[in-house]
């Protein structure tokens, strides 16, 4: 498969803040590649470069073999480009927010309507509401229609699901997974890691730079450190302790259990039988967490998580 | 062509389904006519006045006759010398004194008679407009006399120097309808232009339609066409309004005068797009329309304060304002009924002007963010 988004080595700063640094990354013909961190990372600055919005400083980037800056016309014709803001008419209604992005890119909604049908059918009762009305769910929608309507080749959606509900951010990537099948090329960011999972191929980024990128389940295999969730009464005060421990690379608070990254297990300890090792080091922890006076101590295993493997590349 | 009507057709509804919108653009006009119409006239009515008359013959009664009649002044007091005349301005209830020197009947049969016309310079604005009104009064009297006397009995009468020759009776109407005028279309095409363009900006939505095929000039005159229709629109009423209300007349070409709004109208749209594009936000647009074109709109193109009573530096600044070479086109051809040969020099820098803004607006409207 061909690379139909090219970005390589594109640097943006804002006065002092360097927003991007050296960023390089492709995105294979018809997937979906998410582009994950957290806010201010610089995905913002990268998905308007990408849409012909703002000039790199730096760097080069195609899409479809176009260039960003030089034949920015052409590519417009090509992309379908949703910012992160809800960006369509309030004071239109959903069907006349759609008809006017779809005339402005010479075409109609019937010539079209096969590709949003079934994500603008989920909306259609509502065509005759004013956009300011809908629910955050329902606008997303309306904007990725709105995104959609001219048969983009490629797509950015920059944080689609920001102030969504859960409901209809799951939906939202289902909508992606049939958009794929049309042949779409999908680049999304997300400040969400449980979202990664949903993509072909991710790219973390920090501060301004592509900290990892691979397949979703490669990143996790990266992860290498022995990794255990741990709860007790005090959880605070487990969160200190366990970063004391002999053994802990770190130690952070992930939902209702404590994170406990271990170093590396020894090569002699790994040799052996896996369940037995892992009984080992759980008493270990426990004897330790006792001596702390730690009540109601709880711990298993953790399979490593995308978030998981971003804590561990941003500390490294 | 299809993209254009159809981003018209967007904006349009924008403007319909904003009752904000829809206030300022059709409440204001009418609010404004209506307003310096009535309430804030210069116009004055039943103004007391004096007469001395030391003649008192046919002639002066005619005559004090006619002021009093004319529904401008009400004879007050009628005073016998000319002691008297000082405390009946000090009092204060006189703005206006009428003296008629002795034989005047008789001078103004043989070479000339005159009258005197004492105003109450305390009040300047007054002042002059209740003098004007009796010089009015006096040629309009002199006239009669002499058409009636035959070609050689005319009247000479002492007459102040008089700039008001096609306004005699200096009416309000005639002064702010072409000022209202200048200003709404300055408010509704500039400022309602700029605002609008902020507005895609501040929602966000500017950032897809740079990201769509339409070019900046299609997003600008997308933008400016509607406006450039209601402005019409508002144009049409102010003058209906001006002319059924408050009797302004219409002597000059009416295609004329609407091709001049045009011209104007451009200057004010390509203003508004300039603003927009160093404007971020509505509130910014706002701030900006408002002092740099509406303010000086209003106090410096001679719509409330004339002209040529200002400081030179001020008479300067005033000349780079659209207004105030819009301002002598609307009164000269609704007023005067010149044409184009009278207006031609404020035609051309009205048409520079829309030159040069339309080119800095396109220079700086970027099609990126």
């Amino acid at each position: 498969m061909s690379a139909v988004i090219s970005i390589r080595e594109i640097s943006k700063s804002y006065g002092e803040l360097k927003a991007l640094h050296d960023t390089s990354f492709q995105v294979e013909e018809g997937a979906v590649f998410g582009l994950i961190g957290p806010d201010g990372a610089g995905k913002t600055t990268l998905f308007r470069i990408l849409a012909t919005l703002i000039l790199p400083d730096t760097g080069q980037a195609t899409i479809g073999g176009l260039d960003v800056v030089k034949d920015y016309r052409k590519l417009r014709l090509k992309l379908g480009y949703m910012p992160g803001r809800f960006s369509l008419y309030q004071d239109l209604t959903v069907e006349e927010n759609l008809g006017f992005f779809a005339s402005v890119f010479g075409t109609t909604i019937r010539k079209n309507y096969d590709l949003i049908a079934p994500i603008y059918s989920q909306i259609e009762p509502f065509k005759s509401r004013r956009a300011g009305a809908l629910s955050g769910g329902m606008k997303q929608k309306l904007a990725l229609c709105c995104a959609l309507i001219h048969r983009p080749e490629v797509l950015l959606l920059d944080e689609p699901g920001t102030g969504v509900d859960p409901v209809s951010r799951q939906e939202f990537w289902e909508m992606l997974a049939t958009l794929k099948n049309e042949g779409i090329t999908i680049l999304v960011s997300t400040p969400n890691m449980d979202e990664a999972a949903l993509c072909n191929k991710v790219a973390l980024i920090q501060h301004g730079k592509i900290l990892a990128e691979d397949q979703p389940e490669g990143i996790i295999q990266s992860f290498k450190n022995p990794l255990w969730a741990v709860r007790s009464e005090n959880m605070y005060q487990l969160i200190k302790d366990l970063r004391m421990y002999d053994g802990a690379a770190d130690c952070y608070a992930f939902g209702e259990y404590a994170r406990l990254k271990l170093h590396p297990a020894p090569v002699e300890l790994t040799t052996g039988d896996n369940a037995s090792g892992q009984r080992q080091t759980e008493a270990a922890i426990k004897t330790y967490l006792q001596q702390k006076n730690h009540q109601k101590i709880e711990m298993f295993p953790a399979k490593a998580t995308i978030e998981d493997c971003f804590i561990d590349l941003v500390s490294a | 062509m299809g993209r254009f009507l159809a981003f018209i057709r967007k904006e349009f509804r924008h403007i319909l389904r904003d009752r904000r919108t829809l206030l300022i653009l059709f409440g204001m006009p009418v609010a404004q006519v209506l307003l310096f119409g009535f309430v804030l006239t210069n116009e004055i009515k039943n103004a007391s006045i004096a007469v001395l008359d030391h003649s008192k013959d046919v002639e002066t009664t005619a005559l004090s006759n006619k002021l009093a009649s004319s529904g401008y002044f009400h004879i007050d007091k009628n005073l016998a010398s000319e002691q008297e005349l000082e405390p009946a301005f000090r009092s204060g209830k006189i703005k206006l004194a009428v003296v008629f020197p002795p034989n005047f009947a008789e001078n103004a049969g043989r070479d000339g008679a005159a009258v005197q016309l004492i105003g109450d310079a305390s009040d300047p604005n007054t002042a002059t407009t209740l003098i004007n009104y009796a010089n009015a009064i006096v040629l309009d009297f002199q006239r009669e006399k002499a058409a009636a006397s035959g070609a050689n009995g005319g009247l000479f009468l002492i007459n102040a120097e008089t700039s008001m020759r096609y306004n005699p009776e200096q009416k309000g109407a005639f002064n702010f309808v072409p000022g209202v005028m200048t200003l709404i279309l300055m408010l509704v095409s500039a400022m309602m232009t700029s605002i609008t363009i902020a507005r895609e900006k501040e929602m966000g939505t500017m950032e897809v339609l740079l990201v769509s095929p339409l070019r900046p000039l299609q997003i600008i005159l997308g933008k400016t066409t509607p406006y450039l229709v209601l402005s019409m629109a508002n144009a049409i009423v102010v003058v209906l309004l001006g002319i059924v209300v408050f009797g302004m007349p219409m002597r000059g070409s009416i295609l004329l005068l609407a091709g001049e709004c045009l011209l104007y109208m451009f200057v004010a749209l390509s203003l508004g797009i300039f603003i927009s594009t160093r404007a971020k936000d509505q509130m910014t647009a706002m701030f900006m329309s408002g002092l740099g074109l509406l303010m000086p709109t209003m106090l410096l193109s001679g719509f409330i304060f004339p002209r040529e009573s200002m400081p030179k530096v001020l008479q300067y600044i005033g000349n780079i304002i659209p207004a105030s070479w819009f301002n002598p086109i609307v009164k000269g051809i609704m007023i005067k009924g010149v044409g184009l040969e009278a207006l031609w020099t404020h035609t051309i820098i009205l048409g520079l002007m829309a030159l040069v803004f339309l080119v800095l607006s396109l220079k700086n409207f970027k099609d990126r963010l």
